[in-house]
């Protein structure tokens, strides 16, 4: 009696946000796997999944269109370098920030670490928004560039709309989510092995390159993780800030969806981002947690 | 070496000012230009409020609040009842399914989350619009609210709930006036979590709306593709004081929540 009751508990617990999730994300996800591989739509969309004969119409057409024409594959490399670059410069920026945070009073860390999560909480828009103000042809910093450009007599360039202003705001938009696990690790250091070196004689340099810099890599990476899995999918900073030239693999999924109506090219191009998302968090974990086995056994 | 040392701290302070600098700037910016009193985002010219007069004026904009905050409020109810269940849940039973249905939607990039259901919805016949848009959102917040919660309960004193099953509570009555008051205020902080990312959602409400149901989001995103005006700073202005304003209840009633958010 008490067995059955616990077990219908469960069920009644977990039942309503296991059907719910299946209904709303499990099963239109399948349904995304299932349209990769039909046939599109004479007017956009999916065609018919039965054809006259009755048989399914299922065929891996989109994705032999994917692998040839070298355009896609381009966009797609395009997309990886930004996204590789967003999380490098990222990180560069989040480490002081995380440092300096990890080393503050611990009254302040709290603050401190608010202090960078505040604007995230910002609506995405508006601090997309922001930098076409920021990157603006007639705002202080585009006048300065081009002013010094004219100086060397360059012809004045355009800083929004092109590749800069897209990767300015995708740092700007996914630092949040590098600061935040680098602290997580830094805030754990044993000030005593710095100490210790110091006193062997290694220098500033030294001491972070030999021990805080190591020890860090399961922050890195899991940050590393959260900044690029996003950025890799991004479409609205390209589309508001970017050239022509600047789309990314978000964009054109966007355009498969909304504009050509190509479903299945669209659902293959979605399944070949998550897979590429997905392949490499799964690396950066194993990465993460292969060093964190390794700094256990103190090798 | 303490002049090494300090040297090292004031390039320390130094780098990690210009990196707050660059998190804030572009707010500020948004901010005092939406009391500018010229047409151009360029340089400073007066202080006016004519700019929160115009959105005053603005039925448009009226309209796409009150959808945002229909849609805000109906994810919130119910994501905050499904997420809270799923925070139990994880944290009382083993179960497989769970963990993945409610990680894997944060996890993945959101575009795959809106195109999907857009797909899903168009070969259902199901009209896109407010409904849609709402039933989209709470798929995403579900996982963001039990994580909230089952932080909280983690933090919690499990021989609490044994104690009142042994005094002959039932389930429900040891859930509903021991376990739920406990955690209260991660649910509470979870179902303004929810609503500020419904509020906040760009991605998924592009490819679930439809063509006939605007939203705040939407409505920006409809305004910066044609020009920047200081109306776009009025309102971002308005929305980014009801978020501080949400999120500063949540992390007072949830200090977890700091917490929290980096596991996703």
């Amino acid at each position: 009696m008490q067995r059955r009751g616990e077990a219908l508990g469960k069920w009644l617990v977990s039942g309503p946000p296991i059907l719910y999730l299946l209904l709303f994300f499990a099963i239109p996800a399948l349904i995304m796997v299932l349209a990769s591989f039909r046939t599109p739509g004479e007017f956009g969309g999916l065609a018919p999944l039965f054809d006259e004969d009755g048989k399914p119409d299922l065929n891996v057409d989109s994705y032999v269109r994917f692998f040839t024409e070298p355009i896609y594959a381009q966009i797609f490399v395009k997309s990886l370098i930004y996204a590789l670059l967003t999380t490098l410069i990222c990180l560069v920026i989040a480490y002081p920030l995380a440092t300096l945070i990890a080393r503050s009073p611990k009254k302040h860390r709290d603050l401190l670490l608010l202090l960078v999560i505040l604007p995230f909480w910002s609506n995405f828009l508006i601090r997309v928004y922001a930098w076409m103000i920021v990157l603006g042809p007639q705002a202080a910093l585009a006048r300065t560039v081009n002013g010094v450009l004219a100086w060397f007599g360059v012809e004045p360039v355009s800083l929004l709309f092109s590749w800069f202003a897209v990767l300015v705001c995708l740092v700007y938009v996914h630092l949040p989510f590098m600061v935040l696990p680098l602290y997580a690790n830094l805030e754990k250091h044993d000030q005593a092995l710095l100490d210790a070196a110091q006193d062997l004689g290694a220098n500033t340099w030294q001491r972070f390159w030999r021990i805080t810099f190591p020890l860090s890599l399961p922050g890195v990476y899991a940050g590393a993780a959260l900044v690029f899995i996003p950025a890799l999918g991004i479409f609205a900073i390209p589309d508001i800030l970017g050239g022509p030239d600047d789309s990314l693999i978000g964009n054109v999924i966007k355009q498969q969806f909304l504009e050509t109506r190509d479903w299945p090219f669209g659902s293959v191009l979605s399944i070949v981002l998550t897979l590429a998302a997905l392949a490499l968090a799964g690396l950066a974990a194993w990465v993460g947690s292969r060093s964190t086995r390794r700094e256990a056994s103190g090798a | 070496m303490p002049s090494a040392q300090s040297r090292r701290s004031t390039w320390l302070w130094a780098a990690a000012i210009a990196g707050y600098a660059f998190l804030y700037l572009p707010l500020v910016i948004v901010v005092v230009y939406s009391f500018n009193d010229s047409r151009l985002n360029a340089e400073w010219v007066g202080f006016t409020l004519d700019w929160y007069r115009k959105l005053a004026q603005n039925s448009e904009m009226q309209s796409a609040a009150a959808n945002s905050l229909i849609i805000g409020f109906v994810t919130s109810l119910v994501s905050t009842a499904l997420g809270t269940m799923a925070g139990v849940a994880m944290h009382r039973y083993r179960l497989r399914l769970l963990p993945i249905l409610v990680l894997t939607p944060i996890a993945i990039p959101e575009i795959l989350m809106g195109v999907s259901l857009l797909i899903f919805f168009v070969l259902l016949n199901f009209t896109l619009g407010l409904v849609s848009v709402t039933l989209a959102h709470i798929a995403f917040c579900i996982g963001f609210v039990a994580i909230v919660v089952r932080s909280r309960l983690a933090g919690m004193d499990e021989s609490l709930t044994e104690a009142a099953r042994d005094c002959g509570a039932s389930p429900w009555q040891s859930f509903r006036f021991v376990t739920l008051p406990l955690i209260m205020p991660g649910v509470v902080a979870g179902a303004l979590m929810a609503f500020t990312l419904s509020i906040d959602d760009f991605v998924i409400t592009f490819f679930t709306a439809g063509a006939g149901t605007v939203t705040l989001p939407l409505q920006i995103y409809s305004m910066i593709k044609i020009a920047v005006t200081p109306e776009v700073n009025a309102v971002s202005t308005l929305l980014m004081l009801l978020t501080l304003f949400l999120i500063v209840v949540a992390t007072k009633l949830s200090p977890s929540l700091l917490r929290s958010n980096e596991e996703s």
